[in-house]
């Protein structure tokens, strides 16, 4: 097993977006209805069955340690106790998912809100899910569960009128219990579902509650477990701890790429802890973490380290190893048409999520079977993950993700599971493994860095002739305009990424939107015009226009007088299903930039919690304002050179604007996710904003 | 290894550890009291927070022999007979948060803050909290929280 382990902690970079794409798990048992009473005890269960469409695009799920039809995406059980709960694969990482799912089933089954619990990515106890990414939890999973609920009425009626002998048509259901009005008889769901073993599966054909006469969804309903996180009550996977457990560390080589050669243990092995070593993982545990960090220190090692890239060098480095694109006919007729022409370049600097709560593990053996807790996106991943580097089944791999202290798709891999597990081994006892913020600021993967490379051609009255865009390395994320332009080609190029990258909120949305949304204000100052009316003329978009027309108006554009120094800028964008338009005004003193107001326009289709979709727009906000202004890994032959928050800046209250939100919500559109899409248009709109104030262009993030 | 006595939420601990470690580590892992977070080790993020005789303090820069005798409040202890601090119901009616874990930090800063000055202005939140990171970006509601938590006190809720 030691050259597994190996391949599992070095770090093997992610490609950006191919994230998304995985394969089905090897495993395909069925499980009995027998199976589930067992362990869900009895009641009432319906199984949410993928609708074809998904289930084709997405290799099927399973659950129950790989043990579910595959077809299943999710469970609801009603107890006899008349409590709900609902089994997901999705986690919680503060997009605050538990409250709305929560929410969409107190509403299909009229139940209130106390009574209802949502189990939240254990893998002994939810069906298969590939990850909680890609805003795909309310568009995916808020169906299912309506369904799965609205089925759980219907069989509740169907007891009821089974019961007293009534007419099903008389009965309602209503504070979660099945009325009879004519004779104002009324039965707890607990009741109906006593000494019951019902189970029911269901497709895409339940009839839901039409928005206008939902209750529940479309209320801020306020976070549902808010109390256990303001009495610190909750624990995060960095707070728990079993019988007898021990704390482990790691040895992280001097530079990305270094082997190891040598090593010497014997001074850490006096210190009374448990010294691992397998391959290129060197670990210790120890009593406390205290000792495990001293004895950790106490290892003397040899390590063969490799020349690796700088950043200096790295947007050449980016470009030199891709492919250029071939020439294009068509573009270049549509520049001949043109009456000007530009050509710009644009920058994107490697960024790191940083989640507060860095990667944490606790791992525990028993009789063979390993238990982790961990915070991750992908819990079925890391389930796999660990197995594959133990050489056992993955059914012999419990993962559970307590809410999680966030992510924003940096959590996808989380090795600490792995280290915790193989340090477990050795010590024969529990072991958790929290990393430093150095090691998250270093072991963890990155947002891509990109080059971006623009030609494009306009006519003197402002209409778009061509439109050639090329990103190289940061990824293809929204890379297509929604302009009108009749000659037009916007491609990814992939390359060789000096740093391990992978997922990140909104994923390459916002380097495509920076340069796009900066160059179309480029193009705008060409001509001559104002650059929301520019947007406009070459725009047909409807949703796209609604935004930008609502931010606009709401900020005051082409209105308020800009103070000394002051600038406004505009940008607006479409990814994953929603529409983001955000106004900035920034003030400049001295080449300082500061943030003043962000005015954000926001639509994805209908809002299921006004409340909790403003505190996320807020929040891509606040995220944004750091990677268009001071955020970038900065790193030099294989070492991050600023692998501390003293060191690398993130948003803090100082940066905090006035900040405005629109909603637009369309209760006639399914709701889509709103976590990601609302930061990718706030770098592009600051810039523009500081080029209305300075004259000076800004075509690097960050910019300052 | 060494007995130092603590004074923790009230009550009195007693523990026996190096005195070396920090007083995070024994808050969290000798006492069970994990409302404090790990969030940098190094005194930049705030997520460590606990009040030492009132005042916030990094609890992962601190040396647990340093405060040995000090009156110390973590989170576990803010809640008194059962009722929150208005800071922390502020922080609820606003949903200041996202995944909750510079939470604790927060409430204790705000709580500091409010009983130096019970009427600060929002300039003033801004750079006594500025030591805190959140990065789920829910600054704004915590400086809306602070607000309505010095409103709620001002009207004698404790
Ligand atoms: S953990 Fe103490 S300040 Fe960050
Ligand atoms: S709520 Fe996530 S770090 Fe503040």
């Amino acid at each position: 097993m030691s050259d597994k382990l190996v391949a599992q902690a070095s770090s093997l970079p992610v490609e950006p977006e191919r994230y998304e794409l995985f394969a089905a798990p090897v495993y395909d048992f069925t499980i009995t209805r027998r199976d589930f009473f067992k362990i869900l005890g009895g009641g009432l269960v319906v199984l949410c069955l993928l609708d074809d469409a998904l289930a084709q695009g997405r290799g099927g799920g399973r659950g129950f340690g790989g043990a579910a039809p595959q077809e299943i995406s999710a469970w609801l059980h009603i107890g006899e106790d008349g409590t709900v709960t609902v089994y997901t694969g999705k986690v919680e990482v503060g997009q605050n998912a538990r409250t709305s799912l929560t929410q969409v089933v107190a509403e299909e089954l009229r139940a209130p809100l106390s009574s209802v619990r949502v189990l939240m990515a254990d893998t002994d106890l939810v069906p298969f899910d590939a990850g909680t990414f890609g805003s795909r939890t309310t568009p995916d999973m808020v169906p299912r569960l309506r369904r799965a609920a609205a089925a759980a009425r219907e069989s509740l009626l169907d007891l009821a009128a089974e019961q007293w002998k009534v007419e099903r048509g008389t009965l309602l259901v209503a504070d979660g219990k099945v009325h009879h009005p004519p004779t104002n008889r009324a039965i707890t769901f607990g009741e109906l579902t006593k000494g019951q073993k019902l189970m029911k599966s269901i497709g895409g054909d339940v009839p839901l509650t039409p928005a206008e006469r939902w209750k529940v969804i479309g209320q801020s309903i306020p976070k549902v477990n808010g109390q256990d996180l303001v009495t610190g009550k909750h624990k995060f996977s960095s707070d728990i701890k079993r019988p007898g457990m021990w704390f482990g560390k790691v040895l992280r080589p001097p530079s990305f790429g270094a082997m190891l050669v040598a090593v010497d243990t014997q001074a850490a092995e006096a210190m009374g802890v448990t010294v691992v070593r397998d391959g290129n993982f060197v670990g210790v545990a120890a009593p406390t973490e205290h000792l495990a960090a001293k004895a950790l220190s106490a290892i003397r090692a040899e390590w063969n380290a490799s020349p690796q890239p700088s950043g200096k060098e790295l947007f050449e480095y980016l470009k030199k190893n891709a492919v250029p694109p071939p020439p294009s006919p068509a573009i270049e007729e549509g520049l001949a048409a043109a009456d000007i022409r530009l050509e710009r370049t644009y920058t994107i600097a490697y960024i790191a999520h940083a989640p507060l709560e860095p990667r944490a593990a606790v791992a525990e053996w028993n009789e063979g079977k390993l238990t982790v807790w961990v915070g991750t996106q992908r819990p079925f991943g890391v389930r796999s993950d660990v197995a594959r580097a133990f050489g056992i089944p993955e059914s012999q791999v419990r993962v559970i993700v307590p809410d999680t202290g966030s992510g924003y798709g940096g959590k996808h891999t989380v090795e600490a599971a792995t280290e915790a597990a193989r340090l477990a081994q050795a010590a024969r006892r529990p072991v958790k493994v929290v990393w430093t913020r150095e090691e998250e600021f270093t072991w963890a993967y990155f947002r891509p860095a990109g080059v971006i490379e623009v030609r494009s051609g306009v006519k003197k009255d402002g209409t778009l002739t061509a439109w050639d865009f090329h990103n190289y390395n940061s990824g293809g994320s929204a890379i297509r305009p929604l302009y009108d332009i009749p000659h037009q080609r916007s491609e990814f190029h992939q390359t060789r990424s000096p740093l391990r990258q992978g997922s990140y909120r909104a994923l390459a949305a916002t380097a495509n939107h920076f340069a796009r949304e900066t160059h179309i204000d480029e193009l705008a100052h060409a001509v001559g015009m104002d650059p929301l009316a520019f947007r406009l003329k070459n725009l047909k978009d409807e949703r796209l226009r609604a935004v930008l027309t609502a931010a606009a108006e709401r900020f005051g554009w082409g209105k308020s007088k800009q103070s000394e120094g002051h600038g406004f800028g505009i940008a607006g964008g479409f990814e994953k299903g929603s529409y983001v338009a955000t106004c900035a005004e920034v003030q400049v003193t001295h080449r300082q930039v500061k943030v003043m107001r962000l005015v954000t326009a926001f639509e994805c289709g209908a809002v299921i919690n006004p409340d909790h979709l403003r505190n996320q727009i807020e929040g891509c906000l606040m995220m944004g304002i750091g990677g268009a202004l001071f955020e970038a890994v900065r790193f030099e032959n294989g070492t991050i050179l600023n692998p501390r928050f003293s060191a690398y800046r993130v948003p803090r209250f100082v940066d905090t604007p006035a900040m405005e939100v629109v909603l637009l919500d369309r209760k006639d559109l399914p709701s889509v996710g709103a976590g990601e899409t609302p930061i990718v248009a706030v770098a592009p709109a600051i810039g523009n904003a500081i080029f209305d104030a300075t004259g000076e262009r800004r075509r690097t993030m960050p910019m300052v | 290894m060494k007995t130092i006595q603590l004074h923790i939420n009230g009550v009195k601990r007693s523990v026996d550890t190096d005195p070396e470690r920090t007083l995070l580590s024994v808050l969290r892992d000798d006492l069970d009291l994990t409302g404090a977070k790990y969030g940098c080790g190094e005194g930049q993020c705030g997520a460590c927070t606990v009040l030492v005789d009132g005042q916030p303090v990094r609890s992962c820069h601190v040396r647990v022999e340093a405060v040995a005798g000090k009156q110390i409040t973590t989170i576990e202890g803010l809640t008194q007979n059962g009722q929150l601090h208005p800071l922390q119901r502020a922080f609820l009616e606003l949903d200041a948060m996202q995944c909750g874990y510079c939470t604790p930090g927060m409430i204790l800063s705000g709580v500091a803050l409010l009983a130096n000055n019970p009427h600060p202005s929002e300039t003033e939140i801004v750079r006594f909290m500025n030591g805190n990171i959140c990065r789920c970006g829910t600054y704004p509601r915590i400086i809306a929280a602070i607000r309505r938590a010095a409103q709620m006190m001002k009207g004698g809720a404790r």
